[in-house]
């Protein structure tokens, strides 16, 4: 028998975590999950320490020895902190990469992993703040979650619709219509030529339009727009509710009447909610798009919370179709590389690590198929040709205002939207470029669209020019 | 401000039905075609012709015209099977796909002869 010859002997008390927890020599195994956290640690600490610290209450430590800790490998479950890096511009914080083993997670579990890695730690007092970077998700992880139902590739089949970006709008006012007139809103958007409408985060079924209703006329909006224009339309019934049985019998009823999408507000419903949602879709065919309202509270804080990559790479971990991702251009918060790193992260089977993008990991998600990216909020014709050269084909650009304010109605700005959007994938595929000759584009389309040259009068070249909070971390901040 | 216009759209009126990607443009000219024909092969991608009788261009499945042009890079010789499709179906709707086999999606899909409307 193979006597150990580290076999160690029960010591109570506190202990320094990089005793146990820091191993700079450690090389990464393919089956780690990979975690890099921004750590601003309490006046005083070590690095050292308080990486360890982090690996440490997010795995298998607490604050003191216990005998119980002899009983198993601690060597075989532990979490590391393998790496320290300096945040560029930011003194007083550092990037902890810490590595953890396989068997420390369940199987096809987002919920196990995010309540192990950014559990306890965040309220954590060695350090002043916490945020949880990137996560590289090792294969055999991405294999046994489900993510998304249908995918991009399927998506564009179901709806037949290739070779440019999709189109959308969310109906407003967000709350306050009834059922019959938001219908219309609905009817009027799809037959102007938008390929989808959707419900808000926040219309469920209030006492002004009960959920049922709103799905009788949205369905029969959604029915006569495609016999009169010939192509396939959804509008995302948003299913989210207080209960998930409540959730579920909303779902089978837009699939009675034959709805092609539902919706979900995949952070405040909850991430197992979500999880059955997305099956259930993949079980009956069912489109799902996904909002992320509440995720700034999350990822705005450049020094405290979830970067929205980790948040979107676990929304595809999870299951959906489409999700909000940051327009760039428009009127909520979004830096371009930020964007660019995370709408690859949904969309592409590799993403190698690239540091100028946020992305601090490679990230394989072997056959996993992509999510749309949404671009969505404060949008409009003007920004056409930068959305279509950001976001490319792959993609759902979704103009509310930019749509329902258009001076002669819904229909007529979904056309102008229409008309901006194929003219610029038109030209793209010439050769052009859109960002420079946008205008001429636009002004040129309009001559073929009054509805288009109405729009492009009512916005002129608005442009949305906060400065952005959370930006990447790079010198010049 | 100008005043504010009706939008033309009927059931009853088939000049109201759309054909997805650019039917919301004028037909494209003959130098408009060709470009999109050279995005297909600049991206790699396999050309192909389906066509339809205009009153079923809602359908998934059009005819496909022969077998879709596996590794053809020659812009003319595109544009002439386009041609050959449209002088034997003078009356149907004629699309241009660029099937992308990494993908296995179509990486463009554009009617480029458009029926009388039904």
């Amino acid at each position: 028998m193979n006597m150990q010859a580290t076999k160690r002997k029960y010591d109570a008390g506190v202990k320094d975590y990089r005793s146990t927890y820091w191993e700079p020599e450690y090389s990464v195994k393919e089956t780690d999950i990979l975690a890099v956290f921004k750590v601003i640690p309490q006046d005083g600490v070590p690095r050292e320490e308080a990486a360890a610290a982090v690996a440490a209450e997010s795995s298998t430590g607490t604050w003191t020895t216990v005998w119980t800790d002899l009983l198993t490998d601690l060597d075989h479950y532990k979490g590391r902190a393998y790496r320290i890096e300096d945040v560029p511009g930011q003194d007083d914080a550092f990037y902890a990469f810490i590595a953890y083993p396989a068997d420390l997670f369940e199987e096809g579990s987002v919920v196990n992993v995010f309540t192990s890695i950014v559990g306890n730690v965040f309220g954590f007092k060695a350090v002043r703040s916490l945020r949880l970077e990137d996560v590289r998700f090792p294969i055999w992880f991405v294999k046994t979650c489900f993510g998304p139902p249908h995918g991009i590739q399927v998506e564009r089949d179901k709806m037949d619709k290739y070779g440019r970006p999709l189109l959308g709008c969310t109906i407003k006012p967000k709350l306050g219509l009834s059922a019959k007139n938001y219908g219309r809103a609905v009817y009027e958007v799809l037959r102007g030529g938008l390929d989808f409408s959707k419900d808000d985060e926040n219309v469920n079924s209030q006492p002004f339009m009960r959920w049922r209703d709103r799905f009788l006329f949205c369905q029969e909006a959604i029915e006569k727009a495609q016999a009169e224009t010939g192509e396939r339309k959804g509008h995302y019934l948003n299913v989210t509710s207080g209960t998930v049985e409540e959730m579920f019998k909303r779902a089978e009823f837009a699939k009675e009447l034959g709805s092609p999408i539902i919706m979900s507000d995949y952070l405040t419903m909850g991430w197992a909610a979500h999880n059955s949602l997305s099956k259930w879709c993949r079980d009956n065919g069912m489109l799902l798009h996904v909002h992320r309202a509440m995720h700034a509270v999350m990822d705005r804080n450049p020094n405290h919370g979830i970067n929205f990559r980790v948040l979107a790479k676990l929304l595809r971990l999870l299951g959906g179709d489409h999700l909000h991702s940051g327009t760039v251009v428009g009127k909520l918060e979004g830096d371009r590389n930020a964007t660019l790193g995370w709408i690859n992260l949904m969309r592409d089977k590799f993403i190698p690590e690239d540091r100028s993008m946020g992305v601090f990991f490679d990230q394989d998600w072997g056959a996993m198929p992509g999510v749309f990216p949404v671009a969505s909020g404060g949008i409009h014709v003007w920004h056409m040709p930068a959305l279509v050269s950001i976001f490319g084909n792959d993609s759902v650009l979704q103009f509310g205002g930019g749509t329902l304010g258009h001076p002669w109605g819904n229909a007529a700005g979904a056309a102008a939207n229409r008309v901006a959007l194929e003219a610029c994938v038109q030209a793209r595929n010439e050769g052009r470029e859109l960002e420079k000759e946008g205008k001429e584009i636009l002004t040129a389309a309009a001559k073929h669209s009054p509805e288009l040259k109405a729009a492009m009068e009512t916005w002129k070249e608005i442009k949305f020019e906060f400065d952005t909070v959370d930006k990447l971390d790079v010198q010049h901040r | 401000m100008s005043t504010i216009q009706d939008y033309p759209s009927r059931l009853s009126d088939p000049a109201s039905r759309k054909m997805e990607t650019f039917s919301y443009l004028p037909e494209m000219t003959k130098d408009q075609i060709r470009a999109q024909v050279q995005w297909i092969v600049d991206n790699g991608w396999n050309p192909a012709i389906e066509h339809t009788e205009p009153e079923n261009a809602m359908d998934y499945y059009w005819y496909m015209w022969k077998l879709p042009m596996f590794g053809e890079t020659d812009v003319d010789a595109i544009l002439a099977e386009i041609e050959e499709c449209r002088t034997a179906n003078p009356k149907h709707h004629i699309r241009l796909l660029g099937y992308d086999n990494f993908t296995q999606s179509q990486g463009a899909n554009m009617v480029v002869h458009r029926g009388k409307m039904v």
